[in-house]
Order: C-alpha cells, then structure tokens, then sequence
C-alpha cells in the first residue's frame, strides 16, 4: 500500500499498469488523454507486456479492442465524450460479441456547442450499449473501479464490457491523496485472464464472431445479453467485498451517506456526491434529517435496492448531470423515479439537472436544493424537473 | 470552509502556476495532510491569465466544487493586479502572497485590502533570475507561500521540489530552484 498524491487520470494509467493488460488501443481525446500518455510511457519503459496500438480514431480504437479481446487478450482503453460517441457502433458489438473490454470514460460533454468539461452526456448516451457502467465518485474511486472492472467484467458468469466513469478534470486532472495497492496485490486480485471463452487465436476450435443473426436468432442472443446484466448485480457486490478484503476499501452497488433516517435526500453521481456530502452535514448539524444516495453501479441499475434505500424519505431530489432532451427528467431521474414506482409509499420526488458543460455546483446551490425539499413535502413541487447552476 | 484552507493561485500560461499548486499539494501530502489541487482549464495560452487552487486539511475532504473564499491568494504576476480581481471573494482575514519588489504597506492601499486582511511582498521575478537566471517565479514564490501561511516546513517544500523536479531536471537546474525557494523564504516581507 503506498499514499500518493496524483490526478484521477495518473491513478487510472496506474491502476492500468498493475492491472498489465495485453493490448491498448490509443486515440486521444481531453480529457481522457492523460491516461493512455501515463500507460505510454509504461510501455516504453517496459514495465508492462501490453502491445499498445496506436489507430486514426475511436471508432478504429474500439474496434482494435474488439479483435484483440475476441482474439483472447485482456484488453483496456479509455475516451471521452465526442471519442466515446465516435465508437457507438462498436460499443454495441462489444456488448453483442460478449467481450469484457474495460473502457475508462472521462465524462465530458458532447458537442455542440463545443466543451470540454464535465458532464455525463457520454456516458449515458451510452447506457442502452448493454455495457455495465460504473461511477466513481474521486480518484481513489476511479483507482479502486478500474481494478474491479476487470474481474466484474471477465466474471465467467458474465462476459460483459465494462465502462468506468469518472467526472473529467474534476477528478481527471485534480491531484488528490490516495492509496494504491502494491503490484503484486493487483495482479493477484485481477488473475490470470479468463474472459474470452473462445478465442480466435484457438486454431484448433476455429470459431466465428460477428455472425448474422436475422429473425432465427436474434432476439435469443440479446436475450442472453439481458440475462447477464441481471446477473451483473451480484457479481458486483461478490468483487466490491473482496476487494474490501485486500484494500480496505468495500464496494456495493452504492454509497448511502447519514440514510438511515434521512427524511429529505439526494441521488447524485459522481464527483457532485462528494460535495453534497458537505451540504448534508451543515443541514444535520441545523437538525435537518438529509441523507445522500451516490449510485455506483448504473447499469445494471439496481432498482429494487436503490428504492429499499430510499423508502423511508418524505422529500428527494435526483440530480442529473445530462439531459435527456425531451424526456420527463434527466436519465438518472428517470431510472431513480421508476425505480421507486411500487412502492407503497414514496417520497415526493423532484429533479434538477445542472453542470452541464463543467458549470460549477457549488455549495450554495445544494443548499437551495434542501431548503426546497424541506418544503415540498406539504406543499408539492413547484416543478418536476428544472435547469439549477444556469442563467435565466 | 471551516477546517479547509483555501489557497488561489493567479498567474499567466507559462510561468509554472500551475506546477506550484502541483508541488504544494505533494509536500502538503509528504507532511500527511489532505490535499486537492486543480487548475481552471480553459483555452491555455502563453501568457493568458489562470487560476490553480489548493485545498488543504487534516481530515479527509469530499468536497470537489470551485474554490470561491480562498484564505490564500498567491499573485504570481504582478501585471495581473491591473487586470485581474485577485481579491475576488477572499476572506475578510485572507492572506495575499504578491509577486512584487513593492512595499507592502503601499501595495495593501493599491488593492484597497481591508484591514483584517494581509499583504506579503517577495520580488520573485528578482530572486529567480538571480537564481535561476531566467524569470521563472513559481518556485521563489512556493517558499513565499510556506513563509506565509506556516502549512507546512521549508524543509518539506524543498525535498518535494527536489523529487518533482528530479524527474525532468538536470541538477544544476533543481539546485538554483531550491535556492529560489529558500531565498523567497527568508526574503518574503510583510
């Protein structure tokens, strides 16, 4: 165990080095660049095996992770925001070809107008690829989640791509304290690799990838797909304990903060959570029953959970750093909302998006934030969803 | 925020602003403290004004939004108090660290502090193209700021810059940093 202060980036690239995977593909985009830059150099000086390939673009670095994993290779990358739109093709074929390819998304938003701030536009985007995403709330986080990611993702019960998110620049380029594990502990936690059932490289059992599936087949194969991600669940809390076991650090399906008899509450992802924490603290210390729900894993989203954990609210607001243009709420929102749905009893339920395109949410905005939830549960919401951190 | 010191730093593209928040924060951690640092990214260009923030605590922070009421605020270029809000939202006891061979007393009027709030002069320019031979004002200005602020020893400032800058730097180059740093430190006035 060694106590490091580095950026969300350098703690990905080091994590990527203990983990060695066999091929990289590197294209690169801000704020992600920092990554693949770190793991270059790695690989120039020898410390990892990995064959890093350097391609035209996304859809190119994507679809070299896609042949290398079918081939029977560990395979890492990592993009951002117009880099992970560029691979939306591939990302389904990942899904598709069950290949457990582990993606690092620097959350940032997509153009236009153009940006290169936080938010999850990307991401969410890419929630219906059949990838398991999961959110880190700071770098230690992004650390610990990429190392997880490998074992949830080659998990043989599973086979699925994993992507692990964390807020660019917020977390990607601020240097912060954290604990990385030694190599040795990596390496063991992560094993040998196992991912690839079938590898191409098995000239002896030729097999085929990619193959059409019309009418005959498949619905059955994307049925497959909706199995494993239910199955993902439990898998990710199995890996998230024995990780505690050799970190000190245990990882669930989310993070509750003072929940236990909360009576307003906020979901937030990511690097927002951490700062809500503050607020919920000053709102405890006035003698106001507010608590925090920070979702970790978002797909699969476990909603019978994440409803149990927020039962007991009278209050709840859902931030969301992305739109959904045209839906009832943000993507968050929307799952949290129905999520909620059967049970008996629920809260009074509210949305804010805000922080597009890297906006600031300060600390006086989630202070607003609770002051209305205090006072919606007699009243009602004076809007389902609305726009926070913008000009009117 | 109550157990977190706050510190902005101002400078230009190109003169190491950004490295100095990098630095401060490593030697804050060598002394086993928490530490955050982050520049504000935008369209970088030599010679553009920037920002870069610290913040430093005994217990472990969660707080990830943008510093608004630093303690500290370091100028790294003096050219920017003409151009710059450097007291923007600064604590009504917030301590400036100025690049600067002015007076301080003279320098507390110009930027009309109020009177619970300091001003500490170091002609960093001066002591890095003594030292350095050229202007490079992040190094003499991080001994300025531990002079300052007490957050953390001479001591730790200087191994940490000599481990950072270790990696790139010939040694003739990381020793005449070190001197900056250590000149600013006894030099620095307020």
């Amino acid at each position: 165990m060694k106590k490091v202060a580095m950026t969300g980036n350098v703690a990905v690239a080091n994590a990527m080095r203990q983990i060695n995977p066999d091929v990289c593909a590197a294209y690169p985009i801000t704020p992600s660049t920092e990554i693949m830059q770190q793991f270059s150099t790695f690989v120039a000086n020898g410390q990892v095996d990995t064959e890093l390939v350097t391609v035209e673009s996304e859809h190119s670095a994507m679809s070299a992770c896609i042949g290398a994993a079918a081939a029977g290779g560990r395979v890492m990358n990592a993009t951002s925001a117009n880099g992970l739109a560029l691979m939306w093709e591939m990302l389904y074929i990942a899904a598709g070809n069950r290949l457990p390819i582990v993606l690092s998304c620097v959350n940032r938003a997509l153009s236009a107008p153009i940006n290169i701030h936080c938010d999850h536009s990307d991401s969410m985007g890419a929630r219906d690829s059949g990838w398991i995403q999961i959110y880190a709330e700071n770098a230690q986080e992004a650390y610990d989640n990429t190392i997880q990611s490998v074992r949830i993702g080659e998990h043989p019960d599973l086979h699925l791509p994993v992507m692990s998110c964390m807020d660019g620049f917020i977390i990607s380029h601020s240097i912060e304290n954290l604990e990385l594990l030694d190599d040795p502990q990596v390496r063991d936690f992560v094993g040998p690799y196992r991912g690839t059932t079938y590898p191409l490289l098995d000239v002896n059992n030729p097999v085929t990838y990619g193959a059409l599936h019309l009418q005959d087949y498949y619905i059955e194969s994307r049925r497959q797909l909706h199995e494993a991600h239910k199955r993902a669940k439990d898998i990710v809390v199995q890996v998230g304990k024995e990780y505690g076991k050799i970190s000190g650090r245990s990882y669930g399906l989310f993070e509750t903060y003072k929940m236990e008899d909360a009576e307003i509450g906020l979901v937030a992802l990511n690097s927002a959570a951490g700062t809500a924490k503050v607020v919920v603290d000053e709102f405890r210390a006035k003698g106001v029953k507010a608590g925090l729900l920070k979702p970790r894993l978002f797909r699969p989203f476990p909603y019978l959970e994440i409803a149990d954990a927020l039962k007991g609210l009278k209050a709840l607001c859902v931030l969301d750093r992305a739109d959904s243009f045209g839906a009832a709420g943000g993507p968050l929102f929307i799952e949290v909302r129905s999520a909620l749905y059967d049970l008996p009893k629920r809260p009074v339920t509210i949305n804010k998006i805000f922080g597009l395109g890297g906006r600031d949410l300060g600390l006086d905005d989630l202070r607003k934030v609770f002051e209305e939830l205090t006072t919606i549960v007699d009243k009602g919401p004076k809007s389902l969803y609305e726009y926070i951190t913008v000009r009117e | 925020m109550a157990g977190i010191l706050e510190v902005r730093w101002h400078g230009r593209g190109g003169q190491g602003t950004v490295t100095a928040a990098k630095v401060l924060a490593e030697a804050v951690m060598a002394e086993g403290k928490n530490v955050q640092a982050f520049p504000e990214y935008g369209p970088e260009r030599m010679g553009a004004p920037l920002r870069a923030y610290n913040r430093i605590s005994e217990i472990p922070m969660t707080i990830h939004c943008q510093v608004t009421n630093p303690a500290v605020v370091a100028v790294v270029d003096p050219t920017l108090l003409d151009t710059v809000d450097v007291t923007e939202g600064a604590t009504d006891d917030a301590v400036f660290v100025v690049n600067t061979s002015g007076d301080p007393g003279e320098l507390k009027k110009k930027m009309k502090l109020k009177s619970s709030q300091k001003v500490f002069c170091v002609d960093a320019n001066g002591i890095s193209l003594a030292t350095i031979g050229r202007i490079m004002p992040n190094t003499p200005m991080l001994g300025a700021v531990v002079k300052a602020t007490k957050v953390i020893k001479l001591d730790t400032l200087l191994a940490d810059i000599r481990s950072s800058f270790g990696k790139k730097f010939a040694e003739k180059i990381i020793q005449s940093n070190l001197d900056a740093a250590s000149r600013a430190y006894e030099e620095v006035k307020s």
